[in-house]
């Protein structure tokens, strides 16, 4: 009998690792939640570090899913039961599905940026998200404040929501520091006279092209980086934004106004991701991310035969390092097919 | 008169608005390898001046970039111009140049 898998989640992971199946001859069921696959991808306008459109990879993706792999979208796990063979799920659709391999690949949220209240998030209106500043870019419109000018000073906060114990993220989401580079050069190109600051604890340009990448923000772009971590943020009755901070290479405090102030919001769980590993009883990190049964060798196996990982669901990930880890899950699910009954 | 110990202390506050970047932009004109700090303090770890009186080099990068003025001024005062720094620097910053263009700019700004 035909062995199935089913992939909960159809962002960069849940794409990659059914097309990789389905091309290795397998029987995948790829279950998405929103009413399209893509993911995060979706939002989000330009790719670190060479600022290619992220549709480009999205269509890669959605090309390489064959017509082997049954796509299902608007769908969501109810329940989920480990049976001696296999998996058995019920959707809230109420459809019954029976499988022989189950692989996480749900993804994460951004972190919700009120919770950082100091910052402002949502209570001014010139404090903003980077993935909103992404929809921004992706409309077209030229980038406005809120009182519909152009930006003459732009200050761009690291570090919102991870590297820190107050909101219960100790991890660092390793994308924020580039995706801020990135952006800061993206509006220095639209308005070439505005001033860019960017406010970081340590920049982590660990990957290929990355400090390149800073390295131009700085030496042909002007963007000034300010060591220290902005402690809290008000309004100026123009609706300017004004924050505080202490200038770490002085050892000073520093005070300055900007017009937009663009918050580099992190990775966090999904709280679906945590519901069905309980339901699973697949671990779950201090982090709360999915631990994987050995973070060196078996990175896309659970401490549970048949439950496989991918992804963001595991932590923070670049969509390079995505796409690798849910190929190598793919792999490692093959194999185990062949292996059982 | 009676001294109640009360006296008034300098701000410590940077006040970016403020502060004055002119001659950051002059250094930007003339010597703009500065950019590409990254406050790593080699220069200052390396530096003869700083062996032996308390003189970072480093902060002299940071103040022109922050438009501290007054500090700024009285902080380059205390290089040899020896080019040390130069050798360690790993973006490539011109330092011995970086102190002559502020000083350059600053007599032209009085």
């Amino acid at each position: 009998m035909t062995k199935t898998t089913v992939i909960i989640g159809g962002g960069v992971a849940g794409m990659t690792a059914a097309s990789r199946l389905a091309n290795l001859g397998d029987k995948v069921i790829l279950l998405e939640r929103e009413e399209e696959i893509g993911g995060h991808l979706r939002n989000w306008d330009r790719l670190f570090p060479n600022r290619r459109p992220g549709y480009e990879v999205l269509d890669d993706l959605r090309t390489n899913l064959s017509n082997q792999v049954d796509i299902r979208c608007n769908q969501t796990v109810a329940s989920i039961t480990s049976q001696p063979s296999g998996f058995h799920m019920e959707l809230e659709s109420g459809e019954i599905l029976d499988c022989d391999v189950l692989l996480l690949a749900t993804g994460f949220d951004l972190f919700d940026a009120r919770k950082k209240e100091e910052y402002g998030y949502g209570i001014y209106n010139n404090v903003i998200t980077s993935a909103d500043l992404e929809m921004m870019f992706r409309s077209g419109q030229p980038i406005t404040t809120s009182q519909g000018e152009v930006p003459s000073r732009v200050g761009f906060v690291h570090c919102v929501g991870s590297r820190d114990e107050k909101v219960g993220n100790l991890y660092c989401s390793k994308v924020c520091c580039v995706t801020g580079v990135k952006q800061a050069i993206e509006i220095k190109e639209q308005f070439p006279d505005s001033k860019i600051f960017g406010f970081y604890m340590d920049l982590r340009m660990y990957d290929r092209h990355f400090e390149e990448m800073y390295y131009e923000a700085q030496q042909k772009w002007d963007i000034n980086f300010l060591r220290g971590r902005v402690s809290e943020c008000a309004e100026n009755q123009d609706q300017t934004i004004i924050l505080k901070i202490e200038d770490t290479l002085t050892s000073r405090p520093l005070r300055m106004t900007v017009d937009l102030l663009v918050l580099l919001v992190g990775f966090v769980p999904k709280p679906e991701t945590l519901r069905l590993a309980n339901l699973l009883g697949i671990k779950i990190g201090e982090d709360r991310f999915l631990e994987s049964l050995d973070e060196h060798t078996r990175f896309n196996h659970t401490i549970k035969p048949g439950i496989f990982v991918a992804g963001t669901a595991k932590g923070p990930l670049t969509i390079s390092k995505t796409i690798a880890d849910a190929g190598e899950a793919a792999l490692q699910i093959h194999n185990y097919l062949k292996t059982i009954k | 008169m009676i001294d109640f110990g009360y006296t008034v202390h300098k701000e410590r506050l940077i006040d970016y608005d403020k502060n004055d970047k002119r001659v950051l932009e002059h250094l930007k004109q003339h010597e703009p390898s500065v950019l590409t700090c990254i406050a790593c303090g080699s220069c200052t770890a390396t530096c003869s001046a700083g062996q032996f009186v308390d003189f970072n080099i480093r902060l002299v990068q940071t103040l022109l970039r922050r438009g501290e003025i007054e500090p700024l001024k009285k902080e380059m005062q205390k290089c040899m111009l020896c080019g040390k720094c130069i050798l360690v620097c790993p973006r490539g910053v011109n330092m011995r140049n970086m102190i002559l263009a502020i000083q350059t700019a600053i007599d032209k700004l009085k």
